[in-house]
């Protein structure tokens, strides 16, 4: 079955509650805790949406955004990306990542976007 | 030309302001001194030069600290004022630079408190970049907002679920429970950490930089003992420690004793170098421990010392030579003519702005603390001796740094001066 969303964020207890929150929408969503290894999680999974925190352990949300832009394979260059970043951060995400949601973020806003994203 | 002059005439003007402070009569004063009143009067107008016995006996006349009257003093605050006008909030203000002196001699209680402000200034200044450079750049309170910002979203994120979602599990809903519980105790021990984190900013506010803090504590009892107690940033602690080891080296090699003994039965016409030759001990060492203990005859010296890349690693002001601000010093300071000369001892007669003469002795060193495959580290020391003989017709002109000095002509000038008509300077070095 085909994998709707990818959320990589070391934080548990967000994680947890961010996917609660898209599954009861009737996504399906997985989990990665860690910077190390996400775009070959990104690249292994196949998402339709990639949520990416930016201060990620080992490796950071904006270099693995950087390297999946610059992937040799178009259609996962192309992976649409939501960046959950500090208020102050956005501008580290660059103009890479599709979307920006400053954290702490409302639920409902949060639905919102990526409702938008996979449509 | 009279090289003393400049000097002179705010010591005479200090004497005859105090004198009329106290309603006392040139004639009382005179004979209490044991001159004349005539005498008294070319002083007082600036005439005669006062030598340190002379401002001895006038301070305890006039019943005023002997260094109120001294020239030393009375650079010191020159300088400090000149520091202020530099401020960029001076600018639009523009002080009567030329009647410094004379505001400083006319109105000491008025200058003492403008020094002060102009140093809390600075002092706050240079607290607010540390702060700010803290909050952009410390990793520690960099990682703290990180957690207090992961913990508040994780229990906004939870909260809301419970609170707006209907139908959870009691599994689930106890799950989000333990979250908020663990999200909420990381969230206080995260507060309490950064409260105290940020307490220690405040403790930490009241010097102006580490190296003058250090300097601070060079000048007092307490670098003698060792006791870091009065300096109050780590990094000034971390500077001691590593001078006061080196001192403490010095001493082991030259005791007190010793030195004292040798400066002693030298008597005046030992300079340091033969020192060194007469104890048999490198001349760096000579100079470090004359600069540290000052004995008889070298009691109003300083001591620089630099190393290669120019940057001052220790400064102890010799009376009447005020230092600039850290990291701002005249190139034409023998000091770094030493570093392109190791080995050499260079002997010069320097004279201030103010027409102060010192007779500045450089030298510097080279080492390998690394063997030979390591870098050549080259450190210079300069002693400055105040010297009350007319200055020899090649006295070297120096100042204190570009901004604060008054000569117009200097071949060194990198920046303009606050003191002269920016016409009248020389076109900086390319």
């Amino acid at each position: 079955m085909e994998l709707d969303i990818l959320m990589i964020e070391d934080e548990p207890n967000i994680a947890e509650a961010v996917r609660f929150i898209l599954t009861r929408e009737g996504w399906r969503v997985d989990l990665h805790p860690d910077g190390a290894g996400g775009l070959e999680a990104i690249a292994q999974q196949r998402p339709r949406l990639v949520i990416l925190d930016l201060m990620l352990p080992n490796r950071s949300g904006a270099e693995i955004l950087d390297d999946l832009r610059a992937a040799g394979d178009r259609e996962l260059a192309a992976t649409p990306v939501l960046m959950l970043t500090a208020r102050g951060q956005a501008v580290m995400a660059g103009g890479q990542a599709d979307a920006v949601l400053s954290k702490p973020f409302d639920n409902e806003d949060l639905r919102a976007i990526v409702r938008r994203m996979l449509a | 030309m009279n090289i003393r002059s400049g000097s002179s005439v705010l010591t005479g003007t200090r004497i005859r302001e105090r004198r009329l402070v106290l309603s006392r009569r040139q004639a009382d004063v005179a004979r209490e001194v044991g001159i004349s009143a005539a005498y008294l009067n070319l002083i007082e107008h600036n005439r005669r030069p006062v030598g340190p016995e002379m401002i001895a006996r006038l301070a305890k006349v006039l019943d005023v600290p002997a260094d109120e009257l001294a020239e030393g003093r009375e650079e010191v605050r020159i300088a400090a004022l000149r520091e202020a006008a530099v401020h960029p909030a001076g600018a639009a203000a523009a002080p009567e630079l030329e009647q410094v002196a004379e505001f400083i001699a006319r109105f000491p209680g008025w200058a003492e408190l403008l020094v002060a402000q102009s140093r809390q200034v600075r002092a706050l200044e240079r607290q607010l970049v540390d702060l700010s450079d803290r909050m952009t750049q410390d990793p520690y309170l960099l990682t703290t907002l990180h957690e207090v910002l992961s913990a508040v979203t994780s229990l906004r994120s939870t909260a809301a679920i419970l609170a707006e979602e209907q139908d959870i599990s009691d599994d689930w809903r106890q799950r989000f429970h333990t979250n908020l519980y663990q999200d909420s105790r990381r969230l206080s021990q995260t507060a309490q950490g950064l409260v105290a984190y940020l307490d220690s900013f405040e403790t930490e506010g009241n010097a102006a930089t580490p190296q003058e803090e250090v300097e601070a504590w060079l000048a007092s009892d307490a670098s003698r003992t060792g006791a870091l107690d009065m300096l109050v940033s780590d990094a000034a602690r971390d500077l001691a420690m590593t001078l006061g080891r080196t001192l403490e080296a010095d001493r082991a090699a030259l005791p007190d004793a010793r030195l004292t003994k040798a400066v002693a039965t030298g008597g005046a016409a030992l300079d340091p170098v033969q020192l060194a030759v007469t104890l048999g001990l490198p001349l760096d060492l000579v100079m470090r421990r004359l600069g540290d203990l000052r004995p008889e005859g070298y009691e109003r010296a300083g001591l620089l010392i630099c190393d290669a890349s120019g940057v001052p690693t220790l400064r102890r002001a010799a009376s009447g030579f005020p230092l600039p601000r850290p990291g701002d010093n005249c190139a034409l300071w023998p000091l770094y003519q030493a570093l392109a000369m190791p080995q050499v001892a260079l002997s010069r007669v320097i004279v201030t702005p103010e027409g102060r003469s010192f007779r500045a002795l450089s030298y510097a060193t080279r080492s390998q603390p690394e063997g030979l495959e390591g870098p050549v580290l080259t450190t210079a020391l300069m002693l400055l001796l105040p010297t009350e003989d007319e200055a020899p017709s090649d006295a070297l002109l120096v100042g204190p740094a570009c901004r604060i000095c008054p000569r117009p002509d200097c071949p060194a000038r990198r920046e303009p001066s606050i003191l002269v008509p920016q016409a009248s300077v020389r076109t900086p070095r390319s």
